[in-house]
């Protein structure tokens, strides 16, 4: 037997029909959808007279242009509220399971995919929204598609897709403490730019991935899009099981038994080949903050800004209002936020709490904490994060999108720097003129209560 | 070669010959949220974006037009725009695709272009031309310097060249993708011609992995 990539163990089981000249006619196990990449593809379905042909495999929310607060009033923006309504009225005319807002199951469709159970191991899975990479955490194929694809998928549960090269990323080592996943993905991709692993589906492999939680691996492949690639997952393991066995929905089916036995086929085999191999030291990874106008563009917190003549780059820092050989230690902050589809997990509430107890935020900074979903808000709520953050000075918001792409009200004003838990500082993503340095939760949380760009562990080792 | 069907409700825009001139964004990596912004897609329909395309690059602050921006440079027209490597990376929004063809562009010159993006524009007739990075830089520098210089597309012989007579470039396009482009076809109307494939495919899954959730599932998720 020739060994196998966990991708193309995937990939191959799913292929319904190959066209001539490299083109894979791909089933697709789980479709998520939400209310901003859908209504065109429903409304493609109607004027070819086609419907909706498995509307069991899909799965809706509405997550990126809602408010996060005052969830239980009606939406103030008419253009959103009207989209809002447009999915679940699609939802419902096609008999798709829709979370809406105020539902206890509500979030943002990558949080709450895997956290009710509709992602498993060994699926395919698309959404139209290019942080679908999110779910290879759990030994899946996941990408993003655009509404062309949705319609494709909602017609025919198909795609036609070109097989990508494979990648396997080797992280081997330990992270020091103070370091996250966050900033793991983070110095990956300053290594690799931003589009150096375009054409490409990774596999993250090696010690210190093994050695990380469900919602830390999910931050890695969250994150994989941004060097380029069609999507980044990571092989099956006890630490999968025990997050599935957590969910009722999944650890209460007659058949979890024997599906365990089958995932565990999900692993590239020894001596399987790839594409490409790159090979990191976790060790050697500091806390990393970005400086520039894209996520490849990061640095360690304590490092300075490099220098390059590109057009792009100097385009890039004069945004920012940043230059060559600055350090950005000590840079003052206006907003802080927590959250997204990156960062908006219990794990991430947890240590942005823990850092923050006992300090207050400071006055001049605005800060956006924003959970998930329901569930991660109850479970804060639950652990007493809340009051933590109350006490601190800092409120939780319902959850959802919000800044990370400031679809919502949730702006960061022209000319401000916002401390970002997200995964895009491009130019004006959180906001007309915003400004995005992105870094983890804990360094979130020191510019919170500094005020300004701070190293997590000056305010650790305390 | 495979047999399309053509739906006759969705027709949409053939591609075969383009000589046109060019507008160059010698930028990299431009992303999606500058091509069209987050705050604009609130919007249920597929039309209008092109007002929209590069927005804040194109517009002050004020809401004034940005005079330096090439768009807004009279000189400057045609249905090519070439730009810088990566183009097109960022988020998955179909959006962005709109904008730039609603705005009239027909073709997108770069180096390369983000997978995601490559795929929406080629769903929706856009033709994303891939050149070496020497050829783009070249491109780049003389149309900037001649805003009149034609080029010219030629996607059955898949050729780019700048006329009347000065360089050219081969480029590779899928075979599938380019018979879909040519006639105006897409991936649906081919996926619902196949659907009793599609059957079989979830019955024979069924089948094999009788407690997966890949086929019919009885719980249906």
């Amino acid at each position: 037997m020739i060994p196998k990539t966990l991708f193309d163990k995937i990939w191959d089981s799913h292929v319904v029909r190959s066209i001539q000249g490299g083109q894979d006619v791909l089933y697709i196990d789980r479709h998520y959808i939400h209310e901003v990449t859908s209504p065109q593809a429903f409304e493609g379905i109607r004027q070819r007279g086609a419907s909706v042909f498995r509307p069991r495999k899909t799965v809706a929310t509405a997550d990126h242009n809602i408010p996060t607060i005052n969830q239980d009033q009606p939406i103030q923006d008419e253009l959103s509220r009207l989209q809002v309504e447009k999915l679940e009225e699609n939802c419902r005319e096609s008999g798709i399971e829709y979370f809406g807002l105020n539902d206890p199951d509500n979030g943002i469709v990558h949080v709450i995919g895997p956290e009710l159970g509709y992602t498993l191991p060994g699926m395919t899975i698309v959404c139209g929204d290019s942080h679908t990479s999110t779910h290879g955490a759990f030994g899946t194929i996941a990408f993003g598609i655009g509404t062309s694809e949705v319609e494709m998928v909602l017609a025919s549960q198909c795609i036609v897709q070109s097989k990508p090269k494979k990648m396997r990323i080797t992280i081997n080592g330990n992270l020091q403490k103070g370091v996250t996943s966050k900033d793991m993905i983070l110095y990956i991709i300053s290594q690799i730019s931003s589009g150096g692993a375009t054409g490409y589906f990774v596999e993250y492999a090696g010690s210190a991935v093994e050695s990380l939680n469900m919602e830390e691996r999910m931050t890695i492949c969250n994150m994989s899009i941004e060097m380029g690639a069609r999507g980044g997952h990571i092989a099956v393991d006890l630490t999968t099981y025990e997050y599935l066995n957590r969910i009722p929905a999944v650890s209460k089916r007659h058949d979890f038994k024997s599906l365990l036995l089958k995932w565990r086929a999900l692993k590239s085999d020894e001596g399987a080949v790839f594409d490409r191999e790159l090979q990191f030291d976790a060790g050697t990874i500091k806390p990393m903050i970005t400086y520039g106008t894209n996520p490849c563009m990061g640095m360690a917190v304590d490092e300075t800004i490099p220098h390059s003549d590109s057009v792009s780059f100097i385009k890039s820092l004069d945004y920012m209002g940043f230059r060559p050989g600055m350090s950005l230690k000590g840079h003052p902050v206006d907003y802080v936020f927590l959250g997204s589809c990156t960062n908006g997990r219990i794990e991430d509430l947890r240590a942005f709490a823990g850092l923050i107890k006992g300090r207050q935020k400071v006055p001049g900074i605005t800060a956006l904490i924003v959970p998930g979903s329901k569930k991660v808000e109850q479970q804060a709520i639950e652990e007493g994060l809340d009051r933590i953050l109350g006490e601190a000075g800092f409120e939780l918001r319902q959850p959802g999108c919000s800044s990370c792409l400031a679809m919502n009200e949730d702006k960061i004003p022209a000319g401000k720097y916002a401390v970002s838990t997200s995964n895009r500082n491009f130019e004006g993503r959180q906001g007309p003129g915003s400004r995005t340095l992105l870094a983890s939760p804990l360094t979130a949380a020191a510019a919170a209560v500094t005020g300004i760009i701070t190293d997590p562990r000056d305010l650790l080792n305390d | 070669m495979i047999k399309i069907k053509q739906s006759d409700k969705m027709p949409k825009k053939k591609f075969d010959i383009l000589e046109t001139t060019c507008v160059p964004l010698p930028l990299e990596n431009i992303d999606t949220d500058q091509i069209i912004p987050a705050r604009f897609l609130n919007t249920t329909s597929r039309e209008g974006f092109g007002e929209n395309l590069f927005r804040d690059w194109r517009y002050n602050d004020s809401g004034s037009t940005n005079e330096g921006f090439v768009l807004n440079d009279p000189r400057y027209k045609g249905e090519v725009l070439v730009a810088g490597r990566n183009f097109g990376c960022g988020s998955s929004r179909e959006h962005a695709v709109w904008a730039v063809s609603d705005y009239g562009f027909r073709t997108v010159v770069s180096s390369f272009f983000a997978d995601i993006f490559r795929n929406n524009a080629l769903n929706n007739g856009l033709l994303p031309v891939i050149v070496p990075e020497d050829f783009l830089n070249s491109l780049l520098r003389i149309v900037t310097d001649d805003p009149g210089t034609r080029v010219r597309i030629d996607l059955e012989k898949q050729l780019f060249s700048v006329l009347p007579d000065g360089e050219f470039v081969k480029f590779d396009i899928d075979p599938y993708r380019k018979e879909c482009i040519m006639k105006g076809l897409d991936d649906i109307d081919y996926l619902l011609s196949i659907k009793d494939v599609i059957k079989a495919y979830e019955l024979r899954n069924a089948l094999k992995y009788e407690n997966r959730d890949n086929g019919h599932h009885p719980e249906g998720w």
